[in-house]
């Protein structure tokens, strides 16, 4: 008798994108806010955002339910780091640990595509940017989701970062101003928003600043 | 994208009759539940068959239960793994009641708990073939939430389950509003099973009407709607197309 096979996937893209983009004092996150599944929508208002420690803000697409399990591991690994340190996790731990978390399921893999990003420990804004078994790398600016594609050639050209091919190594955060970055933030989602299909509704953006988060909900196409 | 995983039993060996113990395919299911929001809190339309395949085997399964004193559950799917959620949900609710605290479980909590076993199950490659609606009101919050066979989860002021989220989510998108009363709802409801009952094979004309208020929970007597089988695109489907 031949081995019977599983016809359903424990996988599902619920589509949408997620970018952050790292300042010299700020740290840009957002997302779209469509949760999708095959050719239907399941949510206009589904937030991808995910506030992780004081410091260290996560956005993730890809499978939902796996996106929601990794902040709860997270968001519960943090609550014990405070306990054990008396203090809250800064983004370069918090990018280490969702590393580890991560490769922790190599072989099953969480289906999520993350962008962290905060202020790191001199208050200058980081992005971390990784892929969905853990391997990441810090960075100025970065974009993963049904979206990426479309928006990181145009981050690339934009942002005015310094090359990351460049020798010696150079921050790559942008020197652009909030508001610039905001702003462009803005115009790269709607952008994206025409061509991908997943990615519509609602943006929410969070900034990031030694002093508090602030939040930003901007309209997007709905079809 | 198919998986198979190897099970082995405690000598190491691959044995065949474990693997048969892993839900493959749904047997006997229910098709969709359609929920909303409403003034005084949810409303929940479910019809009342069982099908097993292309036969409508059962036509008095009851899809929607009362859980605990705020939450109402909604489930299409394999009937069997529903029944089996309401044995894991009743067990919950007497944990709860046992502590004897004045407290009782929301319909949050209630909805958090069905995603996790829902995402457990999905872990053990053994998936709870369903689709849940969960919907209630407590300290006069309304929630309303879906939980699918994997673990996806999500709220909004109005669920639709398999065909209803083609057929019946388009109608709420466009017509649901806040502060909907019961009569409208009821009407915004049956306007949805209507179309459910035209186009979905597996919909019978049998169904219920379940309200969730602070009060409590009824689920309606069964009942059917009044269809009309004379439109011009049932009667002459092809006038004016090419060839016809």
């Amino acid at each position: 008798m031949t081995k019977q096979h599983a016809n359903w996937s424990p996988y599902d893209n619920n589509g949408g994108t997620c970018v952050a983009i790292a300042g010299s004092d700020y740290c840009v996150i957002a997302a779209d806010t469509r949760m999708s599944t095959g050719y239907s929508i399941l949510s206009r208002d589904y937030s991808k955002i995910h506030k992780l420690a004081d410091k260290a803000v996560l956005s993730s697409s890809g499978f939902q339910a796996d996106v929601k399990a990794l902040q709860k591991v997270l968001k519960s690994r943090h609550l014990i780091y405070q306990h054990q340190h008396n203090k809250q996790m800064s983004c370069p731990a918090m990018a280490q640990l969702l590393s580890n978390t991560l490769y922790f399921k190599r072989f099953f893999p969480y289906y999520a595509f993350n962008v962290l990003g905060g202020l790191d420990e001199e208050g200058k804004g980081c992005v971390f940017t990784y892929d969905a078994v853990g391997s990441y790398e810090r960075v100025g600016y970065g974009a993963q989701g049904s979206g990426s594609t479309l928006i990181m050639p145009f981050l690339d050209n934009q942002l005015k970062s310094p090359s990351p091919l460049l020798l010696p190594k150079q921050d790559s955060n942008t020197p652009l101003s909030e508001a610039e970055a905001v702003d462009l933030v803005k115009t790269v989602f709607a952008s994206a928003t025409e061509r991908d299909i997943y990615t519509g509704d609602k943006l929410e953006i969070m900034i990031l600043k030694a002093d508090g988060i602030k939040t930003e909900l901007m309209d997007l196409r709905k079809d | 994208m198919t998986f198979t995983i190897p099970i082995e039993n405690g000598n190491g060996v691959k044995d065949a009759e474990a693997d048969s113990q892993r839900t493959l395919y749904p047997y006997v299911t229910g098709t969709s539940v359609v929920a909303i929001k409403y003034k005084d809190g949810i409303l929940m339309a479910s019809d009342m068959g069982g099908s097993y395949g292309s036969t409508l085997r059962y036509k008095n399964i009851e899809r929607m239960k009362a859980i605990g004193k705020h939450s109402l559950l909604g489930a299409s799917g394999e009937i069997s793994d529903f029944q089996e959620i309401l044995r894991y949900l009743d067990e919950l609710t007497l944990n709860d009641n046992m502590w004897d605290d004045g407290n009782s479980l929301g319909p949050k909590e209630v909805h958090n708990y069905l995603t996790r076993v829902m995402y457990n199950r999905r872990n053990k490659f053994n998936p709870l073939w369903n689709t849940l609606v969960l919907g209630g009101v407590k300290n006069g919050e309304k929630y309303l939430g879906m939980v699918s066979m994997i673990g996806v989860s999500f709220e909004d002021n109005h669920v639709a389950t398999g065909f209803g989220n083609h057929l019946a989510r388009p109608i709420l998108r466009d017509e649901w509003r806040e502060d909907l009363s019961f009569e409208e709802g009821v009407k915004l409801l049956e306007k949805c099973m209507r179309v459910l009952l035209y186009r979905d094979r597996s919909a019978i004309n049998k169904l219920q009407i379940a309200k969730m208020t602070e009060e409590g929970v009824t689920v309606s007597e069964p009942y059917s709607l009044k269809t009309f089988w004379e439109f011009k695109a049932f009667t002459n489907p092809t006038v004016g197309a090419e060839g016809s």
